[in-house]
């Protein structure tokens, strides 16, 4: 697998430092920081990551195995009830439930890396695959490496609309993005599939970027996996259950549905609610450690609920802590929420959060406004700055401090 | 093969089973059950030792995947200690075993050592642990030779018992002189079991805290076996009584030995010590960056991502040093542990497998 992306073509920015590059803002937001600040923000949040790393132990290692015993139950609990008819929609909804578990607080964590430190080849991020089309070593890529290192740049992130979808202003409008809202809805329910599409980028080829030679190394991990995972929920379980096949086939289908419904509404509300910052190439040129954090911080919002809300969701409604420390197992998101909330107090910067109900509405209200072309008065002001040219310019400081609302003061 | 194993094993269930495995779930209902994997339970504990580090022999029953090992085998042996796997070798004492047979382990609590002081001082009765299948080459030839010289030290005396124990069961009528030092006679490991030998075998125990000029030399060795260059030969202990038996043999085919697999790699301050890449079998001086740029500079190509910390495109296994995470400055010395080689710079001489 080639682990290298390749540096598209950056746009020679028109400002130099010092001169009219002052008023500045990194994203669209209105928050700014100086570099120092920035590397003061980077230098706390580290501190929070290096406690819990410290403090990982027993407790996290019971944590997850309690979680994967109670998924192995509930598939268990759910294959077992397809034998009972009328018990047919409690099968599915435990099979749904231990595909959840399986692909969010389990797959999705284990597969950061959270647990590696446990040893435990079950656990461990490297040898594990979990209960959905796509390979677990393809998904690594896209997501672990690509989403979370270009966490919300246009034209580095492909989690940004999946190649699909017109999720940001500054995605160029066109006729084909008039069904936004009905790919949306495709994808939603297809999501397993739409993953396992993710790394062909079928849009690129499309386009002429990509030929579908060049996607010749992902051919049999893709069939391989999809072989197996259909032959199990669309075969042999259901004929396993004999005169009830039909029955069986349709429950696990309707359980791989609600997991696709449940798990794109959860990840579309991680980095899509308005208020959510993108970012420009040129802006994150340079980027450092602090600059990094700040991204991942604007880039995504969270989703309040209860112990078990977060729990099924894995902890992606931490989204914030998840895409500041990806490798801390995500229990300990909830613990830290607040220390980083209160940082981000101390900083001026937006903690994204609200319901499930605020950012699913807000998230479904994008989809429908962005499937238009934009109006003039909606068009944002593209201030584009380089972050490097604020990492160099200690002026920034002085003028930061003037900036108004949403700012600092130094 | 009972029908529930091979029922177990088969590719239906593989395919029910699919992605985790049937092993993932066998597990939870009861670690012993496993089919694949290898685990062991703790079924007896004994104290061998009166003096200096505890040593304990464990008897275990391994689980039904274990397909048995030849003498002079080691095997991996996993437990848990904060939640986390820790994983070390060890010979196995008992002689040469078979599927469904128990297995000895006799282990010294080295202070040093987490695994080999949970396994004497925490393991109880019951307790199930993690273990690999036999390896290792450290075995007797087949057919055996007519006369054979064990030499061990320490608690290196593991494998050459285990030697000892399968050429007594199997009625072998050699020659088998035993040679083995340790401390004094209250480090001394069997010490019951060596003075019940059958007399065709001549134990020599040797305790250089006795006052004798008891270490090994080429000289003692003369004096025990005069024709030992002739007589085929294993080895096991610390690296220095090792070397020395090889000065003795110099490149004689007829010496088997086996070290410990002791780190003898000291944590250094600053950027000395040398980088070895075991797969390339390559090495570098330490320049202070970071493995994946060491390896780098040497020509190598290992897969990365991110590099800064977040992707785990690059874990790589490091069987031997210390390495400091440069983002966080945590150092970590445990052997054979993975390590994200982007953001590891090793501290003194580091192995990893690349």
């Amino acid at each position: 697998m080639t682990t290298t992306v390749e540096n598209p073509d950056t746009t020679t920015p028109t400002t130099e430092a010092g001169t009219e590059a002052d008023v500045r803002t990194i994203g669209h937001g209105p928050y700014r920081l100086s570099p120092e600040q920035l590397e003061e923000f980077g230098r706390e949040l580290d501190e929070i990551r290096q406690r819990v790393v410290a403090d990982l132990g027993q407790a996290d290692a019971d944590y997850i195995r309690g979680i994967v015993k109670a998924q192995r139950a509930f598939e268990g609990a759910g294959r077992a009830l397809f034998y009972l008819p009328p018990a047919w929609p409690l099968a599915v909804g435990a099979l749904s439930v231990s595909k959840i578990l399986d692909n969010m607080e389990i797959g999705h964590n284990v597969m950061h890396g959270q647990y590696d430190w446990m040893g435990d080849p079950g656990l461990n991020s490297r040898m594990y695959e979990w209960d959905t089309v796509c390979p677990s070593e393809q998904w690594k890529y896209s997501h672990n490496y690509i989403h979370h290192t270009y966490t919300n740049i246009l034209g580095k992130d492909r989690d940004i609309g999946y190649g699909i979808l017109r999720m940001d202003e500054d995605q160029a409008w066109k006729p084909y993005y008039l069904g936004n809202p009905v790919y949306a809805f495709l994808l939603m329910t297809f999501f397993q599939w739409g993953v396992l599409l993710h790394d062909l980028e079928v849009e690129n080829i499309v386009a002429g970027k990509r030929s579908w030679k060049d996607t010749k190394h992902l051919h049999r991990g893709m069939i391989r996996k999809v072989r197996s995972q259909t032959l199990k929920d669309y075969l042999l379980f259901p004929a396993l259950t004999g005169p009830l096949f039909p029955l069986t086939l349709a429950g696990n289908a309707t359980a791989n549905l609600i997991r696709n419904i449940w798990t794109f509404n959860i990840i579309f509300c991680g980095h899509f609610p308005a208020g959510v910052e993108s970012f420009s190439i040129d802006e994150t040129e340079e980027e450092t450690q602090g600059g990094w954090y700040y991204r991942q911080l604007l880039g995504s919002a969270n989703i309040t609920g209860s112990k078990l809300f977060h729990v099924l969701t894995g902890n992606l409604s931490h989204q914030i802590e998840h895409h500041l420390f990806p490798d801390i197992p995500a229990r300990r998101y909830p613990e830290i929420a607040p220390e980083v909330q209160a940082l981000c107090e101390k900083y001026g910067l937006d903690y994204n959060t609200g319901s499930l109900r605020q950012q699913l509405g807000s998230v479904a209200a994008k989809i429908f406004r962005l499937a238009l072309p934009p109006r003039e008065s909606r068009q944002k002001l593209a201030s584009v700055t380089p972050l490097r040219f604020l990492n160099r310019s200690a002026a920034t400081t002085d003028r930061t401090a003037d900036a108004g609302a949403g700012s600092v003061a130094v | 093969m009972s029908l529930t194993q091979s029922l177990l094993r088969s590719p239906v269930v593989a395919a029910l089973t699919a992605p985790h495995g049937v092993d993932r779930y066998l597990e939870l209902a009861n670690p012993m059950w496993v089919v694949h994997d290898v685990k062991a339970q703790v079924v007896a504990i004994t104290r061998e030792t009166r003096a200096g580090e505890p040593v304990a022999t464990l008897t275990l029953k391994p689980s039904r995947g274990w397909k048995g090992h030849e003498s002079g085998q080691y095997v991996q042996v996993g437990v848990e200690v904060d939640g986390a796997r820790r994983t070390r070798c060890f010979s196995v004492s008992s002689p040469e075993s078979g599927p469904g047979d128990l297995i000895t382990l006799t282990v010294r609590a080295n202070p040093e050592g987490q695994v080999s002081k949970h396994l004497v001082r925490e393991a109880r009765v019951g307790d199930v642990i993690n273990l690999s299948q036999a390896e290792g080459d450290f075995t007797l030839p087949n057919p055996l030779p007519s006369q054979v010289l064990l030499i061990s030290g320490g608690s290196g005396i593991t494998p050459v018992m285990s030697h000892l124990r399968t050429l007594l069961r199997r009625g072998y009528g050699g020659r088998i002189t035993f040679v083995h030092y340790a401390q004094s006679p209250d480090h001394q490991i069997y010490a019951e079991e060596l003075a019940e030998l059958p007399p065709h075998v001549k134990v020599h125990l040797l305790h250089p805290d006795s006052g004798t000029d008891a270490f090994y030399s080429t000289e003692e060795l003369a004096r025990i076996l005069p024709e030992h260059a002739e007589v085929d030969t294993w080895a096991c202990g610390p690296a220095g009584l090792i070397e020395k038996v090889q000065e003795t043999y110099d490149e004689n085919p007829r010496l088997r030995v086996e070290y410990f697999k002791t780190s003898s790699l000291q944590p250094l301050e600053g950027v000395e010590g040398r980088t070895r890449f075991a797969d390339a079998d390559l090495e570098s001086e330490n320049t202070g960056v970071t493995l994946l740029e060491q390896a780098e500079a040497l020509g190598l190509t290992p897969e990365y991502g991110c590099r800064m910390g977040i992707c785990f495109s690059c874990v790589s296994r490091k069987s031997e040093g210390t390495v400091r995470n440069v983002r966080t400055g945590e150092e970590s010395s445990q052997p054979d542990e993975d390590v994200r080689i982007c953001v590891s710079a090793p501290v003194g001489d580091c192995v990893v497998d690349l």
